[in-house]
């Protein structure tokens, strides 16, 4: 029964990382789009994490750990194009 | 026993919505790179705090050792977003200020006046 409050958090956190494509594609300046791309790789771990238990597979979470590396990394090198390093 | 894994989780749902709406509100990007990340990365920690509470309440209640492994490796995804989200978001405003992005209601530029004085990178 409880399970049932999970699916709602990750629908709310899901549409949540949804509306967040909207800043994504409107942002005025190109750190804007940066930004809203770092917050929706975040609330899709969120939601990864959440939907582990809801589905009850240990595999979505290490799913997420290397999702969140990953999108560290293409933070960090779109950070560096847009300061004119690369 | 039940509700702290609910509380946990209204918590954490109610802040991840909260920076959605910073995203939206805030007029430049270092204003929305402030509300966003922190409410993200606050938010995120507590959903999955609230799933670390309730795999352990399962494990004391059944007794099944897959509820142990969910845990640990959920605790090991927080450390993952804690130690990589602050780190993005300081990159990420460092590339703003040195792409030339300025604050909207900004007057001075005290990093940029310090950068040149010192004469070393260019901001």
């Amino acid at each position: 029964m409880i399970i049932s409050y999970f699916a709602w958090a990750a629908a709310v956190t899901g549409f949540c990382a949804l509306a967040m494509v909207g800043r994504l594609i409107a942002g005025p300046t190109v750190p804007d789009r940066v930004v809203a791309l770092d917050s929706i790789n975040t609330m899709v771990i969120a939601l990864m994490i959440i939907l582990s238990l809801v589905y009850d597979s240990v595999i979505m979470v290490d799913v997420a750990i290397v999702y969140a590396a990953l999108s560290f990394v293409g933070t960090l090198f779109i950070a560096r194009h847009v300061e004119g390093g690369v | 026993m039940e509700k702290a894994a609910l509380i946990l989780l209204t918590i954490g749902v109610l802040f991840n919505f909260l920076g959605t709406v910073a995203l939206y509100r805030f007029p430049d990007v270092y204003t929305r790179l402030h509300g966003t990340t922190k409410c993200t990365t606050f938010g995120s920690i507590f959903t999955s705090a609230a799933v670390v509470v309730y795999a352990l309440q399962m494990y004391l209640r059944t007794g099944e050792g897959r509820f142990t492994t969910l845990s640990v490796h959920v605790i090991l995804a927080i450390f993952a977003l804690l130690i990589s989200n602050p780190t993005g978001a300081h990159a990420i405003a460092r590339a703003a200020h040195r792409s030339g992005v300025l604050p909207k209601y900004a007057v001075v530029d005290r990093l940029a006046e310090d950068h040149r004085k010192k004469g070393g990178v260019s901001a």
